[in-house]
């Protein structure tokens, strides 16, 4: 079995957690064996969080380190680019373009870097860039993002549409469901 | 049937599965969902404990009661809980006692990086440590036996990496054990002098029991592979060993107190270089060089913060991973701010208006502390800004006491800040307490406490009046506010801050993040009206940004609080699509 490493990055409260639970669902209907590994208390406050998702036949760290990550999830820009050094020269890096600024940028002790995705496009050959929250938008809830970018993850993988969709049911409140598998498949289509 | 499991899920199931009747806990990262998760099985009573001193007394009684017990806490909540600790460790138990302890290398939510198991040693309490979610099930199960077997409570040891990441769990069946007669028997519980001194024999006895038993279950186990190198590791650190290592010798520790001292010399003489890693401090290895075997550990591998496969193939194995782009960027931090809509922002926005000192406590308004608010200046423990507002007026003289406050949650407040009011009170003190009360225990993530009227099972119950425990307590000064009524609370927090005698004001506003909060809809910034004074850059809302040219609302994470247009002096916030949109 061959042994993926996801990294989701973003900023606490953009629903990273979500994101990995339903990434796990789907890995262990696959089969493989799974770790999924979270931060939980103050860094989800706004902070920058990280989630790791490893399938293999067995993992034993649940973290994924520098030069690691097939599959870099990126929610925000800022984040994509100071996670940058773990994805694998050759990883599926997916962008969505919207920034959030930092307190200290808020502030006007630090300027938010231009140009992100066309310095991290000069050395990594695949990367894509999702206008996410537009997407989730036109689903109805700007909370979605998370879903469209599993999507345009989903695509990328050798895993089964249907697979996904299924961890998608499994894992959302019921309300929600509609909501989020028209946010996947407008993911899927990109 | 496997299922995905949170290492703290898996604690809740195994504590269903030994068939354990009672849990108490006060909630702490990251040990929270334990208890969380163990509230969802209605064989088990469940509670939030006002602290963890309570929490563990609870699991004492019920297991002195004939159940099996169990209580959880974050690394530092045993230190509020050590009280009982240590003399439960001469009374042992009667049901099985369990408590875990989740301990958080790299300081991801906690104030300090301490280490349970030189606190667990100094108790003369056994130690066991999961890799993973599997683990955290079965040790849990074995923790129940352990106790019982020994007469002892016993502690299980988790770190974040362990509590917080999910991995694959069998899942079975719950146990039926039977309570447990409950007889008289103060030879037993009730730790006198007198019965002390000779429980305290007993105690010295089972541990050298234990000892042996460390040498003997199968808890520790000896992985055999190539000999020239050996690893002797516990816990999280074992999984990161295994990666960095590959196919070495490993003596995986399940029991790390008390250590197998016949275990771990088999397996050097086995090997011809052994290495300990472990995370914070030298706790097996120390025992290694005491024994007088030499290992190699903390020469290598850092103190601080968490390990990962990556350090160790670079301290250990002198492999470093190389960069692979060239982007030498620098990069802003981004570091945890309040919530768009957090009551504390109006407090604290205040607070850094009047210049006060401001002695802070453990929640989210230590966020208070981080540009641009920058008001809290001190910030230790649960409880501890109450009784350094007294200190620093003893040490200063009532003068001070005109230009401080303290600043305190709730939860908090009812976890250990109660008493340091009534110090207040009792010692004549003048200074100004803050509770603010969000309804809820909002950094751990929204658990009820005795202040919202609700229990962990979100049933209603007495709720504590705050207001009127103060005025119990012989505080006659008590003042009810809302933090986003910005001028009130200035004026408030004048009046009670030149009174000449204990204050407290209530900073009342739920949680922006709580289901029943609701808001008035978005905000943008009219850019006619806008002088660009930045005055709203001062409330540090995450929502507002400075574009360089113009300000503007960021419209994905505004939640329209209108806190804004309280210190817009020109109007400029106007709400997206009109006010009755």
């Amino acid at each position: 079995m061959r042994s993926t490493s996801i990294m989701i990055v973003g900023v606490g409260g953009q629903g990273t957690l979500l994101t990995s639970r339903i990434l796990g669902t789907v890995g262990i209907s696959t089969g493989a064996d799974v770790k999924v590994s979270e931060v939980h208390g103050m860094s989800q406050r706004g902070g920058s969080v990280v989630t790791y998702v490893k399938m293999g036949e067995k993992v034993h760290s649940p973290i994924i380190e520098r030069g690691e990550a097939d599959i870099l999830l990126c929610f925000e820009e800022l984040e994509a680019l100071r996670w940058i050094d773990y994805a694998k020269k050759e990883a599926s890096i997916i962008i969505n373009t919207q920034k959030i600024d930092p307190m200290p940028v808020i502030t006007g002790k630090a300027k938010y870097p231009e140009n992100i995705v066309e310095k991290i496009k000069a050395d990594y050959p695949n990367v894509v860039t999702v206008p996410a929250l537009e997407l989730a938008e036109a689903c109805g809830s700007i909370k979605a993002v998370n879903v469209v970018m599993i999507g345009v993850l989903a695509k990328r993988t050798h895993i089964p549409k249907e697979t996904w969709l299924d961890a998608i049911r499994k894992t959302v409140k019921p309300q929600f469901v509609d909501l989020n598998i028209e946010a996947f498949k407008k993911g899927y289509s990109l | 049937m496997k299922r995905l499991m949170l290492g703290n899920e898996a604690i809740a199931r195994g504590v269903y599965e030994a068939g354990a009747k009672v849990a108490s806990a006060y909630p702490g990262t990251p040990s929270t969902e334990i208890t969380e998760y163990i509230a969802k099985y209605d064989e088990i009573y469940s509670e939030w404990a006002p602290n963890e001193k309570v929490a563990l007394e609870v699991a004492i009684g019920a297991s002195v009661g004939g159940a099996r017990a169990t209580c959880a806490m974050k690394h530092v909540g045993l230190n509020v809980a050590a009280d009982p600790l240590f003399t439960a460790a001469y009374t042992g138990v009667n049901g099985g006692l369990v408590i875990f302890v989740a301990d958080d290398p790299g300081m991801h939510s906690s104030q300090n990086e301490q280490d349970t198991r030189l606190l667990a040693r100094a108790a003369k309490v056994p130690v066991l440590e999961p890799s993973d979610s599997q683990e955290c099930k079965d040790f849990t199960k074995t923790a129940f036996e352990i106790s019982e077997q020994f007469d002892t409570p016993i502690i299980v040891r988790l770190t974040t990496r362990v509590a917080h990441s999910q991995g694959l769990v069998e899942i079975g069946e719950r146990a039926d054990i039977p309570l447990k007669s409950c007889e008289k028997n103060p030879s037993k519980y009730v730790m006198m002098p007198a019965m002390a001194r000779k429980r305290h024999v007993v105690l010295e006895e089972r541990l050298a029991k234990l000892a042996e038993f460390s040498d003997t279950t199968s808890l520790n186990r000896i992985e055999w592979g190539d000999r020239k190198i050996g690893v002797i590791t516990s816990g999280i650190s074992y999984q990161y060993a295994r990666e960095a290592f590959g196919d070495v010798s490993y003596l995986k520790l399940g029991m790390v107190y008390p250590l197998p001292e016949k275990l771990i010399r088999e397996f050097a003489a086995g090997v011809e270089t052994l290495y300990v890693i472990e995370e914070l401090e030298p706790f097996i290895e120390d025992s290694c060089l005491k024994m007088g075997i030499p290992v190699k550990g903390k020469a290598l591998l850092p103190l601080i913060g968490e390990y990962s496969a990556g350090l160790i193939r670079e301290r250990v194995l002198g492999k470093k991973q190389e960069k692979l782009n060239s982007i030498e960027e620098g990069i802003p931090a981004r570091p945890p701010v309040m919530c768009p809509g957090c009551p504390h922002r109006g407090l604290f926005y205040v607070l850094k208006k009047l210049k006060l000192t401001v002695t802070g406590d453990i929640g989210c308004y230590t966020l208070g502390a981080m540009p641009p608010l920058e008001t809290i200046d001190t910030c230790v423990c649960m409880g501890a800004s109450i009784g350094m507002a007294h200190g620093i007026e003893k040490a200063r003289g009532q003068e001070a006491a005109r230009k401080t406050v303290a600043v305190i949650g709730d939860s908090t407040f009812i976890h250990s800040g109660i008493t340091g009011l009534i110090d207040i009170v009792y010692n004549k003190g003048t200074s100004t307490v803050i509770i603010l009360d969000n309804s809820t225990t909002g950094m751990t993530g929204h658990q009820d406490n005795p202040a919202t009227g609700f229990t962990i099972k979100g049933e209603p119950t007495r709720q504590v009046d705050l207001a009127k425990l103060c005025q119990a307590v012989g505080v006659d000064r008590v003042r009810v506010c809302d933090p986003f009524n910005l001028e009130e609370m200035e004026r408030i927090i004048k009046e009670e801050v030149a009174a000449e005698e204990p204050s407290v004001i209530i900073s009342q506003r739920p949680c922006a993040l709580l289901k029943n909060v609701k808001f008035n809809g978005l905000l943008m910034i009219n850019t006619d009206k806008c002088t660009r004074c930045r005055m709203c850059m001062r409330l540090g809302c995450p929502a507002i940004v400075d574009r360089g040219t113009h300000i503007e609302v960021d419209p994905a994470l505004c939640v329209g609080c209108d806190l804004c247009t309280k210190v817009c002096r020109f109007n400029a916030f106007e709400r997206v699509g009109g006010d009755h949109a």
